[in-house]
């Protein structure tokens, strides 16, 4: 059970891997639900010494305890559970502004979560192509409203509503990393009112 | 050969028209009867002195109102102008590079002075005469780029060159055919791309990209794209779609003639100096079928391009549903007669 | 497509030291220079007693200064020629032929610091862009330079005294040499590293970075390849319909425009990749030289980049 699987799609959009332990001076993993997982498998398959080099960041979510007596247990040198992404990104601010190059990124989970913390690495200046992303669970998808520019987090149907502006929105595989977002576009700006039902994003 | 600025509307009542000779300047994309991806790209040198492919940046009679057209969306949606924070190297050499060319293209509008990084330069047109020191933005309105194409016709992607690629890390972008700035900056050659159909799959963009990572200082390129949009609405942006939108659905076959332009977007390539960054200009024309089909050959050839377009592309275009009213008018121009090679009318 | 040329006149030579000599180049119309990035090189043509020489040479002065190009050249005496016409007979007066900048090393203007690290002559592209740097203030960059011996050290009094906290030289006769590692150790995420001189110090960054898990797209070299020579071998230019003869000291790009057959280039160095060659038929071994080609295209035997890779065997023909 390792990758999940997208159907094909179009060049924007991002493209998950599995999570592999790689040589650096530092080491930065971070997850959401699911992705508890992927950090105990990466872990599992590291040399020693990974761990006295590592900082795990973990909100649980829907997976509650499942994971985080094992991730505590594993030994690395800094592990943080934390109750939202909200609440652990300063702290994944702090330690990207102490790092330095040659640490290795980890990312495993929902697109939402992975997306974010992507973003904050590249505020930074780490490029992207070097950040490692793992998918695991929920395929819920943050957006942005192209229209209003609010974000919807969590959007697991296709159309949905924008929680902002309330138009009726269907979902773009187009995705910015910049924005951490895949494109939400009004589906009845053509028919107003002839809004088809929500189905579920695969 | 002075030119005379139209004081038009592209939004509300649409005042917008073309005069006859705008309409002989008219950059008709089709040089055969049928239209596919292309690379298409040609040196961007000077062709048929009047036409739009004559200077580096086409001035015309829309110039001061498509001006004021842009100063009104910004006022209403400033994202549709960024530029991330390396970029402003780029926003001087396009500057620099759109001063010089029209001033050298057009003396009789624009100006420039220089006295070392000491320079003066006047607009007659917009009534702009600015005094301001180069490479220093505080000296300026706006930063480089902002300023510049806020007195230039088309939008501006301006792209970093970087790791084998092109990277969209800055932009003016209000007369787009559809596509978002605040979205896609920050994307490169590939992903701002993505959503277009079937010329991955023709590995249209892989040669694209290095054609354009090669273009030299001094050594500009130019391609055409083209659209069709209901009403001569510059302004075809995803983030009013919702407003627009509905206009698709006004079209009748007694106004189909009139609200319904070909869109035509004149997109050249520049190797920026200072910052190795190139800019592509992306200058918007918009024609009424109307005047479009005065021109006997433009007339049947855009009959034949827009019939035996594929579907998907009429889809990704915009226009599948009016396909069959816009077809149904125009082929009462289409006499079944050959058409001559060429995008000229009259050749 | 290659870069647009212009007529220039040398309007002075120095001597550096006994290896390096500095040529600066004025347009002969009056006009200005084109402006330039740190980091661009131009190639400079050469006609060496009726062969014609095309090389290409950083540009070294500052990229706001538009009333001259200067270049620094190393004589090499083993090499094919380039370098040693123009310590021997190009002096101050003469007109030649240079191309517009064409930048294949530039600076990732996001860097939030640039650790440049030059070996010998590879130093002359960071002189641009540290003059690049420092004009617009943003002067986060060290520079590690290592050269032979004193007397041999170009420019290390200039940089020494500007950029007395940035520039740092070892010197090898006095055993002195970059600490890699430490140098790579501890430099803040954003940073990014540029290396050029020989291949060896090229190589040995690149391994030690790559080890230190730096990320790739933070690391960035720029090595010319001269054209090495080899045995003499026939192609045949199924375009023009020529059958051409490349000779030992000459490279397959050399004898193709000899015979007259316009090939595009940029650097002549096989990091452009503006020269590649669609391979029609060959009989026989390629020597592919070039940085340009994946692994995979110098196998498949369809492709060639003929400003630095040569051919063994029978038969070779080109899509010319």
């Amino acid at each position: 059970m390792a990758k999940t699987e997208f159907p094909k799609s179009i060049i924007s959009r991002p493209v998950y891997g599995e999570l592999e332990p790689r040589n650096g001076t530092s080491h930065l993993l971070i997850a959401d639900g699911e992705g508890g997982q992927a950090i105990l498998d990466v872990v599992a398959k590291a040399d020693d010494g990974f761990l006295d080099r590592a900082h795990i960041i973990f909100i649980p979510k829907d997976t509650k305890e499942k994971y985080v007596s094992k991730l505590e247990s594993l030994g690395a040198k800094q592990c943080y559970t934390g109750p939202s992404y909200e609440a652990a990104v300063s702290r994944i601010r702090r330690v990207l502004s102490d790092a330095s190059n040659g640490l290795q990124i980890y990312l495993a989970g929902s697109e939402g979560v992975m997306g974010q913390a992507q973003r904050e690495a590249m505020n930074v200046g780490y490029p992207f192509q070097s950040i490692q992303t793992e998918h695991r669970g929920s395929k819920a998808r943050r957006m942005q409203c192209v229209h209003c520019k609010g974000i919807t987090e969590d959007v697991i149907t296709d159309p949905f509503v924008c929680s902002h502006c309330g138009l009726n929105l269907f979902v773009r595989d187009h995705y910015s990393r910049r924005l951490a977002a895949f494109q939400g576009v009004c589906i009845d700006a053509e028919d107003p009112g002839n809004v088809p039902d929500p189905v579920e994003i695969l | 050969m002075g030119i005379e600025f139209k004081k038009e509307t592209f939004r509300g009542d649409y005042t917008f028209s073309n005069s006859p000779e705008a309409m002989k300047r008219f950059p008709f994309p089709f040089d055969k009867d049928s239209y596919m991806y292309a690379v298409n790209m040609e040196p961007h040198t000077p062709v048929r002195e009047g036409s739009v492919y004559y200077n580096s940046f086409d001035v015309d009679e829309h110039y001061v109102s498509e001006m004021a057209d842009r100063a009104m969306v910004l006022d209403e949606d400033p994202l549709r102008c960024q530029s991330l924070p390396h970029m402003e190297l780029h926003g001087w050499d396009l500057l620099e590079l759109i001063m010089v060319e029209k001033a050298k293209d057009y003396p009789d509008l624009f100006q420039l002075t220089r006295d070392g990084d000491k320079w003066h330069w006047v607009n007659k047109p917009l009534g702009i005469d600015d005094k301001f020191t180069f490479m220093d933005a505080s000296t300026l309105p706006y930063g480089p780029m902002e300023y510049i194409t806020r007195q230039t016709q088309g939008d501006f992607c301006v792209l970093d060159q970087r790791e084998d690629n092109l990277w969209m890390d800055a932009g003016m972008v209000t007369t787009q055919a559809d596509w978002s700035l605040d979205f896609d900056i920050g994307m490169n050659f590939f992903e701002w791309h993505a959503p277009v159909p079937l010329a991955h799959e023709k590995g249209i963009f892989v040669r694209a990209l290095k054609f354009l990572l090669n273009i030299q200082q001094g050594a500009p390129a130019r391609r055409l794209n083209w659209t069709m949009t209901v009403n001569p609405l510059l302004d075809t942006s995803p983030e009013n779609y919702h407003k627009w939108g509905i206009q698709k659905t006004t079209l009748t076959p007694e106004n189909v003639g009139k609200k319904q332009h070909l869109r035509v977007e004149l997109q050249t390539f520049f190797r920026l100096p200072r910052s190795n960054g190139l800019v592509f200009p992306i200058r918007c024309y918009l024609a009424c079928l109307e005047d479009i089909t005065k021109f006997p050959k433009w007339g049947r050839r855009l009959h034949r391009v827009i019939r035996d377009l594929p579907e998907e592309l009429a889809t990704y275009k915009g226009f599948i549903d009016n396909r069959p009213m816009i077809l149904e008018y125009l082929s009462q121009f289409d006499d079944g007669a050959e058409t001559s090679p060429g995008v000229w009318p009259e050749d | 497509m290659s870069a647009a040329k212009m007529n220039v006149r040398v309007t002075d030579v120095v001597e550096v030291n006994d290896l390096v000599k500095r040529f600066r180049f004025e347009r002969t119309d009056g006009e200005l220079m084109p402006t330039f990035s740190g980091g661009a090189h131009t190639v400079v043509e050469m006609d060496d007693n009726g062969t014609r020489r095309l090389n290409p040479y950083s540009l070294m002065s500052s990229p706001t200064d538009r009333s001259a190009y200067t270049i620094s050249v190393r004589r090499d005496d083993e090499g094919r020629g380039g370098s040693l016409f123009l310590h021997n007979h190009v002096k101050a007066g003469m007109e030649m032929v240079i191309s517009n900048p064409v930048n294949l090393f530039s600076l990732d203007l996001r860097g939030r610091k640039h650790v440049m690290i030059a070996g010998g002559i590879g130093i002359t592209p960071f002189l641009s862009q540290i003059k690049q740097l420092s004009a617009a203030n943003q002067g986060n960059f060290e520079l590690h330079y290592a050269v032979r011996t004193p007397a041999l050290g170009s420019y290390v009094d200039e940089l020494t005294s500007q950029f007395p906290n940035n520039v740092h030289v070892y010197y090898d006769d006095q055993n002195q040499a970059i600490d890699v590692e430490g140098l790579l150790s501890g430099q803040p995420l954003g940073t990014h590293i540029y290396v050029c001189g020989p291949k060896g110090m090229i190589d040995w960054v690149l391994a030690q970075a790559t080890a230190a898990g730096w990320p790739e797209n933070c690391i960035h070299y720029e090595e010319f390849l001269a054209p090495e020579p080899g045995k003499p071998f026939d192609v045949e230019l199924a375009v023009s319909g020529k059958t051409i003869h490349v000779s030992e000291k000459q490279s397959l790009l050399e004898a193709i425009e000899e015979a007259g057959v316009d090939a595009p280039y940029l650097c002549r160095g096989g990091a452009c990749g503006m020269c590649e060659t669609n391979v029609i038929k060959s009989d026989g071994e390629f020597v592919h030289n070039d940085h340009w080609l994946e692994e995979e295209e110098h196998k498949s035997g369809k492709k060639i980049m003929p400003c630095v890779s040569r051919f063994v065997g029978k038969t070779l023909v080109l899509d010319r």
